[in-house]
């Protein structure tokens, strides 16, 4: 009797806290301001500058996030979350999206009851070695010293790269980037395995870059993307499609510049629908009408925030290569928008 | 005939010979008094010459100015060739204001500057009870500071000249009635959140009458009902009035009156500001929680008795990083959805709990380390319970824990770096992460750390020189 009148309490209370979980939109529109769970700070992903304003690529997307809804890329909110509070945050409720370059597994999307909407970033994992090691493969890493960190899926996916190809290493783990890049440097180890973007700027940082090679080899899927709770679809639709909106922005030449010349000339009725010019598809996730418009207004389209945090010219200096649209050969394929 | 030889004054003393005095003895005694610690001295001179010799030409090679570390790396292979390795100290020249700050705006800087000099105004009159010349040291040590770093922080007129005025005015006050000193410390609190977080006045005012409450019941029925019962209902009073009263009426006064400064939310806390914020109030409130505990732990009443034991053995079974955890994540499942509970409040709640913990037992120890008849003698004069604890036990019991309680102290404002396992940003990983993720900086290893740890040497250290001082002050026996 007393079990089945605390477990109803529970329900209760379960449902309840759902009821009022349900509409992060409105909450966020009733707050003013969107809370975007970020990295406690990643080069180029999403780090806080000297005076405290936050850049980077997953910054963007939470910028234009915060223009979609309010018309404002100032109105949100930076949450710093570690590898170990990121998923508790969102999944409490203390933040609103969580955009941190995390990757979309199985296990993540449905036992911790996340929903990972979109892919912003196809990563990999990848090898560094010093040029005069003479090795140009990383099957040819036979008996070699891994620098590689604890705790993480890069890991795993180590010992099964290894053992897939019948070859033999020895790990140095190490606690965060900073420690790898020290101990890579000294010669600790022949080899520093993480993401490829990872490896890309911490190459840039190095005192002779030129002296080291990043192999071909990618061993590991790393699809990182913008995630939402469980349950809230339209919260995920809005998130989901001010990516695809960018990414759309980009496929059909409007960028930051020209958003508003477009939307007064355009004929590209796709275009009309997107910048809020013909139609109600704002309206009808509960944005206002011109939400991508002002989206991408404030940060550009995909393109543009790739090539202003990450991409080739900035120091990281990272190719499109997957992140590439679709008509280049990349992954980057948006529905359409209709 | 035989001369007799009889010496008619005294020998001038000889002065000792050259192996038995001065510094050779020094050495002989200390350094080489056998085969084992002559081994030993000669392997600690090479291990000590050997750091040097390694770090010596990292630190002679330091580069100052710079604005990236590629910059700093290019200087030191053109000064001092290819291949020298050299200290990049342009990072802290550049960044040094975010490991004490933060990202607390560079125009209110004046405001935490200025509460962390009247901490050791607030400090004093407990550090120095009534002695009147180390009082006026401090007070005037202050007043310095304060005149130095705000001018140096170029903070607003008014503000200055009130605080100024303030001090100025203790400086006075300690002259009069040193005792009197006391009453600045018991408003600090009020004062450092007010101008830390800033907001409406009214906000530290409600907290204020809050505790006013509390002692006014607490005094006005202690003759009626004991002071333990009427402690507890000055407390719930109190709880009340935070929880229901004071919201409202001090939003009314806030609308009638308007004063206040601008407010600066949480999440721009960060470096030393967050972790002395946090170390200070968690060690200013865990020392009465951890007196309590402690009487409550050796009490004769079995309710008390177990609450008090279950709670110390509890808090002292699980990890601090565990009960971080619980603040920054459990208590949001716990609370009902849209409570906006402070993250900074909810770790200093349970750091303070931490602490008190820990203290309990220390202090415990204090007690028991007394012999059974200082507590007859009290008895024996007629004194009641907490007239016998707070003039003949706890000053003797609170003296022989110092080293230990100081010892305790000086761990948890070292713990406070562990915040940054829940996302706030901590002076040695949180900022120094923050700055490495700058693509400028990216690489730097040990300057941050160095920087960090220096200033966490020096507030440790103080605080080991300070028991250390009132040790030798309280010494009362002769050993």
């Amino acid at each position: 009797m007393k079990k089945s009148a605390f477990l109803g309490a529970l329900a209760a209370t379960t449902v309840i806290a759902g009821a009022a979980m349900a509409g992060t939109l409105d909450d966020v529109k009733a707050r003013g301001e969107l809370i975007c769970g970020s990295n406690t700070g990643l080069t180029g992903f999403g780090t806080p500058d000297a005076n405290g304003n936050w850049t980077g690529f997953d910054v963007d997307l939470c910028r234009a996030l915060a223009a979609a809804i309010f018309g404002d890329p100032t109105k949100v909110k930076f949450i710093p979350t570690t590898g170990e509070t990121r998923f508790t945050a969102l999944q409490s409720g203390e933040v609103d999206v969580l955009i941190r370059n995390s990757t979309w597994t199985f296990s993540r999307d449905t036992e911790l009851a996340l929903d990972f909407v979109a892919v912003n970033y196809y990563d990999g994992q990848g090898f560094m070695v010093k040029k005069d090691l003479g090795v140009s493969s990383a099957k040819e890493l036979d008996g070699a010293t891994v620098c590689i960190q604890t705790g993480t899926t890069t890991e795993l996916n180590l010992a099964d790269f290894f053992k897939q190809n019948n070859i033999s290493y020895q790990p140095v783990t190490v606690a965060d980037d900073s420690e790898a890049q020290r101990q890579f440097l000294a010669g600790a180890c022949d080899a520093y395995t993480t993401d490829a973007s990872g490896l890309a700027a911490s190459r840039a940082t190095m005192p002779d870059g030129d002296q080291y090679i990043i192999l071909p080899e990618i061993i590991s899927k790393e699809p990182l993307g913008p995630v939402v709770r469980h349950g809230d679809n339209n919260w995920g639709d809005v998130v989901r499609w001010t990516f695809n909106a960018l990414l759309i922005a980009e496929e059909k030449g409007v960028t930051k510049a020209n958003v508003a010349e477009v939307a007064a000339s355009s004929q590209d009725e796709e275009v009309k629908r997107l910048l809020g010019v013909s139609g109600d598809m704002g309206a009808k996730i509960g944005l206002p009408n011109e939400a991508f418009k002002n989206a991408i207004a404030a940060v550009g389209n995909y393109g543009e925030v790739f090539a202003s945090n990450i991409g080739e010219g900035t120091a990281i200096n990272l190719a499109r290569g997957l992140n590439a649209l679709w008509t280049q050969g990349g992954l980057q394929y948006a529905a359409p928008f209709r | 005939m035989t001369e007799v030889f009889v010496r008619m004054q005294m020998l001038q003393p000889e002065p000792p010979p050259a192996r038995e005095s001065g510094l050779p003895k020094w050495l002989r005694e200390n350094l080489f008094s056998g085969w084992l610690n002559s081994s030993l001295t000669v392997l600690g001179l090479l291990a000590v010459g050997w750091i040097l010799y390694a770090s010596l030409p990292w630190w002679l090679h330091s580069v100052w100015h710079a604005s990236s570390l590629g910059e700093c790396r290019k200087i030191i292979a053109e000064t001092w060739g290819e291949g020298a390795t050299g200290a990049c100290w342009a990072v802290v020249r550049e960044r040094w204001y975010q490991w004490i700050f933060g990202f607390y705006a560079p125009a209110l800087w004046w405001r935490p500057i200025l509460a962390f000099g009247l901490l050791f105004a607030a400090l004093g009159p407990v550090l120095f009870a009534g002695q009147k010349k180390a009082l006026s040291v401090i007070l005037g040590a202050v007043l310095a500071y304060l005149v130095v770093t705000l001018w140096l922080a170029s903070a607003p007129t008014v503000p200055v000249l009130l605080a100024l005025a303030l001090v100025a005015g203790l400086l006075v006050l300690a002259q009069v009635a040193p005792g009197k000193l006391i009453w600045v410390t018991l408003l600090y609190p009020f004062l450092c959140f007010w101008l830390l977080w800033g907001g409406s006045i009214w906000t530290p005012i409600g907290g204020l009458l809050g505790f006013i409450i509390l002692v006014a019941v607490t005094i006005g029925l202690s003759r009626v009902i004991g002071p333990a019962v009427s402690a507890g209902i000055g407390l719930v009073v109190a709880v009340l009035w935070w929880l229901y009263l004071s919201g409202p009426v001090m939003g009314g006064l806030q609308s009638v009156l308007p004063l206040g400064i601008a407010s600066v939310n949480s999440d721009q806390f960060g470096g030393f500001l967050l972790a002395i914020t946090i170390g200070v109030t968690a060690i200013g409130c865990s020392l009465p929680m951890g007196i309590l505990l402690a009487l409550g732990r050796q009490s004769d009443m079995l309710i008390v008795k177990t609450l008090c034991v279950g709670f110390i053995e509890f808090i002292r079974g699980v990890p601090l990083i565990t009960l971080l955890f619980t603040a920054s994540l459990l208590l949001q499942y716990f609370l009902p959805p849209g409570t906006n509970f402070d993250i900074i409040l909810r770790v200093i709640i349970l750091v303070t709990l931490f602490a008190a913990a820990y203290l309990a037992e220390v202090i415990r120890g204090g007690l028991a380390a007394l012999p059974r008849g200082q507590y007859e003698a009290a008895d024996a004069l007629g004194l009641d319970y907490w007239q016998a604890q707070r003039l003949i036990i706890l000053p003797q019991a609170l003296k022989i824990s110092i080293p230990a309680i100081v010892s305790t102290f000086i761990g948890l404002f070292k713990d406070t770096t562990l915040v940054a396992f829940v996302g706030l940003m901590d002076p040695l990983k949180g900022i120094t992460q923050i700055v490495r993720a700058d693509i400028n900086w990216k690489g730097i290893y040990w300057e941050p750390y160095i920087y960090v740890g220096a200033i966490f040497f020096l507030i440790c250290f103080s605080m080991a020189r300070y028991s250390m001082a009132l040790e030798r002050r309280l010494k009362t026996d002769h050993r």
